[in-house]
């Protein structure tokens, strides 16, 4: 009878009750993850795919060592003082030959020509007069090209030959290698990149506070109206945000261009002279201007979820315990509000670094952002890896950001409404 | 019964018949053809994509992509499906994507018509011009136009140095945003001979000559990237000079009647043509033969001020369609607007044009 007591209790078919409970857990577990496979497979197809090809593409540098493996092989060992001897040269010869055949020294002559300008003629040139290359190649070569006798280019070829490289990140900062191998930075008339990084985050930053400064005492008057004009205003705030984005940053070109709304009302007024119109918009002013009005919702929104939960009794008893207006409002609705401030701010800021057809529209040349860059890299210099270096640095950039809001405020402070 | 039997058969043949004639009609294609859209586009969709549909019942479908055209042959053919049939492209695009294997390599003498003459296509079309991928229809210039009423008579611009003299030619100017032709400019505008401009801008002080050059108009200077941009500034009189492509401003003289003037004074020629995206050359290679004779080439200068590619269409060109001008002074090639053509060097601007677009970009930031 002892026996019994000690024995695992079992179900009606005699399974141990631990085992069968394991197997309806596990089963249950299943079909859940059944259910949300669709969406899984989603976010893994289009989201978490495209963001590691974009960080492969960043780094990867297959062009030199898949186009010439038996240069780079021959280069093996060579410590860059003097000019390599013939079977290096040989070896190029006959890399350049099976590449002409294959038909893909296009995307070698344009990889070397990022790092050198002049590389892709030297390369097609060369090719296109291998058929009547005839050893010794070193002469022959460098009869064809002077660049072939250029240490730099040795060197360049040397140092892109592994198939990971740092030069689109160096690029994407305005560093480059310098033929010995260190980091230095681009000349001064090539450095744009960080000049546009450094635009982008303060303007960001610019366009945050200020739709925070318009936003907060309308999500006020969004929580704290009876509900009869709340329901209007929040009709108001909402029209814009489901109006098109294209709609919205033409409209204020409409408005804000030297012959547009605004200007011809101030001249009309007699407030400004006809010849001194207010450039206000392909510049900075126009980008803020048109980013501010598109993004206020993302922070009216969260803002008014918060303001929504204070109970306004907090504000009375403040008051009946003998606090001025400012005070109650500074001591204790204001600190309520900062996990709504910190959502809307998050928000606004990581969507306006990510901006991208408002700033081409209205920004002119002083106002666009590196996302602009990004686009040009990507259509029309053709430089992929470049344009995946860039766009990796800001979802750095943003991923720091979301961890510093995450660490201060809490994720799941973000409520839209 | 014998006879509905045999009714009966004269159906099925009767059938059979239409069903033949359906699959005839079915090979009937949809080419897709990229170019530049706007005027020219017009100009090819009037003298090749009409007169070629009416002959075949092919349905051309034009997609205003070639501004983009290299990156999007790039990418559709990395992605394994190329949708495009037909490319037109400009010379120096074609050198890259012919080297990446993304364009067809084209036996010219065996897909192109000869001339009516019976000139092979290798001598009848304008020297050095057919390369490897490609084959040219059109050569067209970059300009720089002007308003005639922003200026007062007597006072006329005439020269590219004009464009850069603030003090006897005020008003804003508007310039393609790119380095290309406008490095050119500046340097003629400096005192370099047109013959010179590409061995002084190879050395890094030629460059700098031209950037502090562009940097003494760059307050005035609005800058275009699209091609409809600048006859448009040029016509709200937002700007007294734009460069533009000939053929867009000559569009705006005759059929809008706008007050425009070319300055033909160091105008950067070059050609523009078509491409085969790999694997697509069976498809398309009916058309190309047909929308590159002698006749389509001719046809296509009735149209819009671009000279044809094609030798022995030089007695062809003749008026225009709708207001019946005549072309010939409107031609980049007629020989007074010719003396002091700069050709665009293609392989240059292959090795240079990263680097200077950046620094371009850069001093734009500025």
């Amino acid at each position: 009878m002892s026996n019994s007591s000690s024995a695992p209790l079992t179900t009606a078919d005699g399974v141990p009750l631990r085992v069968s409970l394991r197997r309806a857990i596990r089963r249950s577990k299943l079909k859940a993850l059944l259910l949300v496979s669709p969406l899984l497979l989603f976010l893994g197809i289009a989201f978490v795919m495209p963001i590691v090809d974009m960080l492969w593409r960043s780094v990867d540098n297959p062009e030199v060592s898949s186009t010439l493996p038996r240069t780079v092989s021959a280069l093996d060992g060579w410590e860059g003082e003097a000019l390599p001897g013939e079977p290096v040269f040989a070896a190029l010869a006959e890399d350049l030959r099976e590449g002409q055949q294959a038909r893909n020294l296009g995307l070698l002559a344009s990889r070397l020509n990022y790092e050198k300008s002049g590389m892709r003629s030297t390369i097609t040139r060369t090719a296109r007069r291998l058929r009547t290359l005839e050893p010794p190649y070193r002469e022959a070569l460098i009869e064809i090209n002077d660049t072939w006798g250029e240490l730099d280019t040795w060197r360049l070829i040397q140092r892109e030959s592994s198939p990971y490289t740092l030069s689109y990140y160096l690029a994407a900062v305005d560093r480059q290698f310098s033929p010995q191998g260190e980091i230095v930075p681009v000349p001064e008339y090539l450095q744009i990149h960080a000049t546009l990084f450094w635009r982008t985050f303060w303007m960001s930053a610019v366009i945050t506070l200020a739709t925070l400064l318009l936003g907060y005492p309308v999500a006020f008057l969004l929580a704290n109206l009876p509900l009869r004009h709340s329901n209007l205003l929040m009709i108001l705030v909402l029209l814009p945000f489901w109006t098109s984005l294209l709609v919205r940053t033409t409209t204020w070109i409409a408005i804000l261009q030297s012959q547009g709304v605004l200007n011809d009302v101030m001249v009309a007024l007699g407030v400004i002279a006809d010849e001194a119109r207010w450039q206000m918009i392909h510049n900075k002013t126009g980008t803020i201007i048109a980013m501010t009005h598109i993004l206020l919702p993302f922070m009216i929104l969260p803002l008014y979820s918060v303001m929504k939960t204070i109970p306004p009794s907090y504000m009375h008893a403040a008051r009946s315990l003998g606090g001025r207006p400012f005070l109650c409002f500074r001591r204790v609705y204001f600190p309520l509000t900062i996990p709504g401030i910190a959502a809307g701010g998050i928000l606004v800021f990581i969507l306006s670094i990510g901006y991208y057809i408002t700033p081409a529209l209205v920004g002119g040349q002083s106002g666009r952002f590196i996302t602009n860059y990004i686009a040009y890299h990507m259509q029309t210099s053709l430089n992929w890896g470049l344009a995946a270096a860039i766009a990796s640095i800001l979802l750095f950039v943003v991923v720091v950001f979301y961890w510093i809001f995450n660490r201060l405020i809490g994720v799941d402070k973000v409520k839209l409404g | 019964m014998k006879k509905s039997l045999m009714t009966k058969g004269a159906t099925v043949a009767a059938m059979g018949l239409s069903t033949l004639a359906m699959a005839v009609a079915a090979q009937a294609e949809t080419l897709n053809i990229v170019s530049w859209g706007g005027a020219y586009s017009m100009s090819q969709q009037k003298a090749y994509h009409e007169p070629w549909m009416e002959k075949t019942g092919d349905e051309i479908v034009n997609i205003d992509r070639s501004g983009n055209a290299l990156a999007g042959l790039r990418a559709q053919n990395q992605a394994g499906n190329v949708t495009w049939d037909l490319v037109d492209m400009l010379p120096a695009d074609a050198l890259i994507a012919c080297a990446e294997g993304l364009i067809e390599p084209l036996d010219h003498d065996q897909l192109l018509a000869d001339a009516p003459d019976g000139t092979p296509p290798t001598e009848d079309f304008i020297d050095n011009s057919l390369t490897e991928c490609f084959v040219p229809s059109i050569v067209y210039s970059n300009i720089v136009a002007f308003n005639t009423e922003m200026f007062p008579e007597g006072k006329q611009p005439s020269t590219i140095a004009d464009v850069f003299d603030l003090e006897n030619y005020p008003g804003k100017r508007t310039l393609l945003r790119k380095p290309i032709n406008n490095l050119e400019w500046a340097l003629v505008a400096d005192g370099v001979a047109p013959e010179d401009v590409y061995d002084v801008l190879e050395t890094e002080e030629g460059v700098q000559r031209a950037f502090a050059k562009l940097d003494t108009i760059k307050d005035e200077v609005i800058w275009w990237e699209e091609g409809a941009q600048p006859p448009q500034l040029l016509a709200d009189q937002e700007v007294a000079f734009g460069s533009a492509y000939n053929g867009r401003i000559f569009n705006a003289m005759v059929t809008e009647d706008q007050p425009f003037e070319i300055i033909w004074d160091a105008q950067v020629f070059e050609l523009d043509g078509w491409v085969v995206p790999t694997g697509k050359l069976d498809k398309v290679k009916d058309y190309l033969h047909f929308a590159t004779d002698t006749q389509r080439l001719a046809d296509q200068a009735k149209y819009i001020s671009y000279g044809p590619a094609r030798k022995s269409t030089s007695d062809m060109v003749s008026t225009h369609a709708e207001t019946g001008i005549d072309m010939t002074p409107h031609m980049p090639t007629y020989p007074p607007n010719f003396e002091t053509a700069i050709p665009k060097d293609d392989e240059f601007w292959a090795d240079n044009n990263d680097e200077l677009t950046q620094r371009f970009n850069a001093w734009l930031a500025q």
